[in-house]
């Protein structure tokens, strides 16, 4: 089980591995991190810090995508959650609870997507446009179009401050992926999400209840926005509802992507996400460390990404597949026809 | 009937003539409410037309020129007074005000200027960009003396006419001093959360003792970036010197704690301006000149920055 | 007959999916003027081998020549523009364009720099009497049967390619008739000296047109054969690599017992009308009629797939509601749908999720099945079923369309049911699987569980029903009991005058 894992997210690896080591190449200190008034500090700390928003609407972005729909409202949400969060603490609200009213906006958008695409059977990607569209100008309302500025040492803990020197971002985004992640695979929701995504139509025949599975993927992936727009609120100390988790949405897409996941849903893997996830931010770093003129930010990311997806296209994988195939061990001792006792395999 | 005829000429003259003294209907067409100042720039003309006792049109056009080419027209037909036009883009203006001339509506662009003739418009109240970095650069070169200083800049969002302006003049005004340098710039796309981000990147390959200076496009990422530096341990405003553009209520809330050094005002302050251009042209026919520059002030932390914050904060910013 | 140069030779043809072989050094060899058959079981490799001669799939070994020249097709439509055209089973062409466009799709007549519609009719209505057809091709293709469509299609290919046409069970949709007309049309091919591949199920078919056929198996050429030279016996045995046993016929049944489920009245408008049903444990109700006589829809009402909206049902004399398949499955209610690809399998999972997943989806996803769990239920249907795969993490799209029918009746006899409904279980599967699948149904039936069948095969329904309900136009217009159960009496009742 652990294996076949490793061996699935074993690209992502080598690609993650490839872009910190291109960042160390333009700067020279990236790996080194030192501990300094109270807090770890470092690149290598800011990447994994800075990726949390991305790691955490990945998260959930990963399962909506596995059943074949897409979640375009997540940066929409994330501005109305740090609105509703700011508004709760300026409104004098002990922290905990704004934090857990920014939580339940994000539950009410989660669930608004879930009902349009499961119930009304809206295509996902137009059920959650109207929340993209919308859901900004929600946050705009509640911070009245300006910057909602707080100062609640709690809140501001959440998105600035630190653990036990560590980041609080890092600990929450790694919180929240295992947890998604063990509560998926340890039971079957795994299984029933798989199989929604490839075939709705047999799933529902097969006795699966696709409308709440449905339901619970967008749920989850708005607890996961709503989330990260409070650590993203918390960070700047103001919820900046115009600014706030804007073109987040295409990142945390990109990121499934970079996973591996098909976007024609099915087959998932969290981790991988997660890994795509900071390797974004990792080309972020590398954007913003080499110190080139601002107007190459976008075509390097553009050619970075180009050349991560092409290494993963079917095309070149198949390729990479026959050259193993051609000088490794597979081809002597090639598999029988049909053996009746099944083999250990990983999934390909 | 020569009295009739008198009382009804003095009567048609009389009638437009108290119209002009009070209640002339303004309509004023907004890009939206895309940022803080952009709010405040509504507030404030509200303030200002409500204080000379106009009648106030508003409408907000959510970023599409379609809304704002619409809310001319009904603003023709409605036959207000004058138009206050903030324009989303700069081109394919020329149709819609041809028809707000041809009903004799004088029209004045707020904040940013386009691309068509001139008689089309009465003038443009717009601020100087290319002068508000200068003043920042000029403040720079004035507060660091002779001392060597490395200078990291936050840019506005790439390719916008603001960044490239606001980086211009302050190339200008520090092009002289050849203690003061740009080592880093980066885009911190007008943001707080950039701002923050791109600091902590320029703190560490940069190292915090190399930098004696930030400048930064517009407050908000230099509020973000006072974050940044206070977690890498060091002091802003003392260690890392910050002036920023635009004078928004919180960089003077961190004026005053002394984390910021200076601010230069983008003033939301267009209409007042105009105002006053539309009453010299109804009091006596005056035309006014085809640009009017607001004032760029420069703010630091010698002003009364608790006065200006309490001043400033119900704007809307 | 055989001429000393082969239009197409295709030598030593492999290709490997991770984990299984599934050609292994497959020769072809096409003469011109020939009608050659690709025979073999569902998953012997025939799809493969043509997708690896048109480039569809990349091939991992071997050579293909073209006329005595090499060739190595990139995909489907290089080898059109070398020669070789293939028309497949659904008709690929562009519905919402006139037969004419599609004829000259990419290649029409120009006149001043516009499509030339005129002559495009012209020479399109010149082309197809060369195909016997005389149609208005200025008409949507939608506007013509299947067959039509399939033999503009094959025109189009002709045209495009003009050396080899491979014919993927181009008749599997077609009545009679239209079976006559495209055989016509394939001899015409014939004539202009075409050599013609084509694949089907049905062996008299084969026998009617071929000259020759190869026969696969397991990914290999167990034979190739002059068909004027064998019988169909001594072909069904290289294909199966076994004999195969005599035509079945009704067998007596032991005696049903308790009644299960009663249904009264039982209808969904716009789709069945009200029906009586009872079903005893131990009975195998077949359903019977034409196709759209509503034998699916029967099947479809009782599971809850559409939800009945009048009548009501009982479960061992207690009420019973059933609004979707959820409920159903719950009282142990089990449907294997008609269209196996879009109904029954999850095609990415694997074959071992796929057979659990309807025993997960009743347990809940809080309770899930543990992995050695899984593995010994399916461990122990691929041995009672002898479902053939490379490996249990291998998905299920990859299984032949006999192994995946068997892997589904696997899904649904792991929840354990009492009222199993089987709608189509032997469409488009191999003779071995089929007889396999009616052997399982009987002996289901003899250990007590309760069936519904819908097939379109009749002797099949009369070999193993108890009773057979006929259905005509969405109604139920007969049960044939014992001794009347023949092909024969459901043929009448099919034919009978409506009755009300």
């Amino acid at each position: 089980m652990m294996k076949s894992t490793l061996k699935r997210v074993m690209p992502q690896i080598i690609i993650l591995a490839l872009v910190l080591a291109a960042n160390f190449l333009v700067f020279r200190g990236f790996f080194h991190v030192e501990f300094q008034h109270g807090r770890l500090f470092g690149n290598l700390i800011d990447v994994l810090n800075r990726g949390a928003p991305t790691a955490l609407l990945a998260t959930g972005m990963t399962l909506v995508i596995a059943t074949r729909g897409i979640d375009l409202s997540v940066g929409a949400v994330m501005a109305i959650a740090g609105a509703v969060a700011a508004s709760a603490v300026v409104g004098g609200a002990h922290w905990t609870l704004a934090v857990l009213l920014a939580l339940a906006a994000g539950a009410a958008c989660g669930l608004w997507n879930g009902v349009l695409v499961a119930i009304f059977r809206i295509q996902p990607i137009v059920a959650t446009l109207v929340l993209m569209v919308a859901g900004r100008g929600i946050g705009q309302l509640l911070t009245e179009g300006a910057i909602l500025t707080f100062n609640d040492p709690g809140l501001i803990r959440l998105g600035a401050g630190t653990i036990a020197a560590v980041p609080t971002p890092i600990w929450i985004w790694i919180a929240v992926a295992c947890v998604v992640g063990l509560v998926i695979r340890r039971s079957a929701l795994g299984l029933l999400i798989e199989a929604v995504g490839i075939n709705q139509t047999s799933s529902r025949l097969a006795g699966i209840n696709a409308r709440v599975l449905l339901i619970a993927v967008y749920l989850v992936s708005g607890l996961c926005a709503a989330l990260a727009g409070v650590i993203v609120a918390a960070d700047i100390k103001g919820a900046d509802a115009n600014n706030a988790g804007l073109w987040m949405e295409l990142d945390a897409i990109l990121a499934v992507v970079i996973g591996g996941n098909s976007l024609l849903g099915g087959r998932f893997s969290i981790t991988a996400s997660l890994l795509g996830a900071l390797i974004i931010q990792g080309v972020n770093s590398l954007i913003l460390l080499s110190g080139m003129p601002v107007e190459f930010n976008l075509v390097i990311k553009a050619l970075i990404i180009i050349a991560i997806l092409v290494i993963q296209s079917p095309r070149v994988r198949h390729s990479l597949y026959l050259l193993r195939a051609s000088t490794g061990p597979v081809l002597r001792e090639r598999p029988k026809p049909a053996p009746r006792t099944p083999q250990e395999e990983g999934q390909s | 009937m020569n009295i009739l005829k008198s009382l009804l000429a003095s009567a048609a003259i009389l009638v437009p003539a108290v119209a002009m003294a009070e209640g002339e209907t303004i309509g004023f067409s907004q890009i939206g409410s895309e940022s803080g100042w952009r709010a405040a720039e509504t507030t404030v003309t509200k303030q200002q037309a409500e204080e000379r006792g106009y009648d106030l049109k508003f409408a907000d056009a959510q970023q599409k020129q379609e809304n704002q080419i619409k809310a001319i027209r009904s603003f023709v037909a409605q036959g207000v007074d004058a138009i206050l036009l903030a324009p989303v883009v700069a081109t394919g203006w020329e149709e819609v005000l041809e028809e707000a001339k041809d009903a004799d509506i004088p029209v004045i662009l707020l904040d940013r200027n386009i691309d068509a003739p001139e008689d089309l418009y009465m003038t443009a109240v717009t601020s100087d960009q290319v002068h508000e970095g200068m003043v920042a650069g000029n403040w720079l070169v004035e507060a660091v003396g002779d001392a060597e200083c490395p200078v990291v800049e936050l840019q506005g969002t790439t390719g916008s006419s603001p960044a490239i302006s606001r980086k211009k003049g302050f190339e200008e005004a520090i092009a002289a001093a050849d203690n003061i340098s740009i080592t880093r710039s980066q885009t911190g796309d007008f943001t707080r959360a950039q701002g923050k981000v791109v600091m902590e990147s320029f703190l560490k390959s940069e190292g915090g003792e190399n930098i004696c200076a930030l400048y930064a496009h517009n407050d908000d990422m230099a509020v973000g970036a006072i974050q940044a530096i206070k977690e890498a341990g060091l002091k802003p405003g003392e260690d890392i010197k910050i002036v920023s553009i635009d004078s928004v209520p919180d960089i003077h809330l961190a004026m005053k704690a002394g984390e910021a050094n200076a601010t230069v005002e983008l003033t939301p302050n267009m209409a007042g301006p105009a105002f006053d251009v539309l009453e010299a042209y109804w009091k006596d026919g005056t035309m006014p000149p085809k640009w009017i520059q607001t004032e760029s002030k420069l703010y630091t932390s010698d002003d009364d920055n608790a006065a200006i914050y309490e001043s400033k904060k119900d704007l809307g910013y | 007959m055989a001429m000393p140069e082969p239009v197409l030779h295709a030598r030593g043809i492999s290709k490997f999916f991770p984990g299984a072989i599934a050609l292994d050094d497959v020769e072809l060899a096409l003469y011109p003027g020939e009608v050659h058959a690709l025979l073999g079981e569902n998953g012997a490799g025939k799809s493969t081998l043509i997708k690896c001669v048109t480039g569809a799939y990349s091939r991992d070994g071997g050579t293909i020549a073209l006329s005595g020249a090499e060739i190595d097709p990139r995909d489907p439509l290089d080898s059109q523009s070398l020669g070789i055209g293939t028309v497949y089973q659904e008709v690929n062409l562009l519905e919402n364009l006139t037969v004419a466009e599609n004829l000259f799709l990419g290649r029409q007549p120009m006149r001043w720099g516009m499509v030339d519609h005129r002559r495009m009719k012209r020479e399109a209505r010149d082309i197809l009497r060369d195909y016997g057809l005389d149609i208005d091709p200025g008409r949507l293709l939608s506007s013509y049967s299947i067959a039509i469509q399939q033999i503009v299609a094959i025109a189009r290919a002709v045209e495009l390619s003009g050396k080899v046409l491979i014919l993927d069970e181009p008749t599997a949709s077609l009545d009679h008739d239209e079976v006559q007309l495209l055989f016509s049309v394939i001899e015409r091919l014939k004539g202009r000296g075409l050599a013609i591949v084509f694949i089907t199920h049905f062996l008299d078919q084969v026998f009617a047109i071929s000259d020759r056929a190869t026969i696969l198996r397991n990914g290999r050429v167990v034979g190739t054969r002059r068909l004027a030279d064998v019988s169909q016996t001594e072909i069904v045995t290289l294909m199966l690599g076994r004999q195969l046993e005599a035509a079945t016929h009704h067998r007596a049944h032991s005696e049903p017992g308790e009644l299960l489920l009663s249904l009264k009245g039982f209808g969904k408008r716009g789709s069945i009308e009200p029906f009586d049903m009872e079903i005893r444990e131990g009975e195998v109700v077949g359903l019977a009629g034409l196709l759209g006589s509503g034998r699916s829809e029967t099947a479809n009402v009782v599971f809850g797939v559409v939800a009945a909206d009048q009548g009501t049902a009982e479960l061992r004399g207690r009420g019973l509601r059933i609004t979707n398949p959820r409920e159903a499955i719950r009282n142990r209610f089990a449907l294997c749908p008609e269209d196996r690809k879009t109904d029954g399998i999850v095609g990415d999972l694997s074959v071992r999720e796929n057979i659990i997943l309807s025993l997960q989806a009743r347990q809940g996803w809080h309770r899930p099945i543990p992995r050695a769990k899984a593995e010994e239920i399916a461990q122990h249907y691929v041995k009672a079923l002898d479902i053939r795969l490379a490996s249990l993490d291998m998905p299920i799209r990859l299984l032949s369309g006999g192994n995946q029918q068997k892997a589904l009746l696997a899904r649904w006899l792991a929840t354990e049911p009492e009222l199993l409904i089987l709608d189509e279980p032997t469409r488009g599967i191999d003779v071995g699987a089929h007889a396999e699948i009616i052997a399982l149904i009987e002996d289901l039936r003899e250990k007590g569980m309760a069936l519904i069948v819908a097939s379109s095969e009749m002797e099949e329904l009369v070999a193993y029903s108890s009773r057979i309900v006929v259905l005509r136009d969405r109604r139920q217009v007969g049960e044939l009991t014992g001794h009347e159960i023949s092909t024969k009496s459901i043929v009448e009742a099919i034919a009978a005058e409506d009755a009300a």
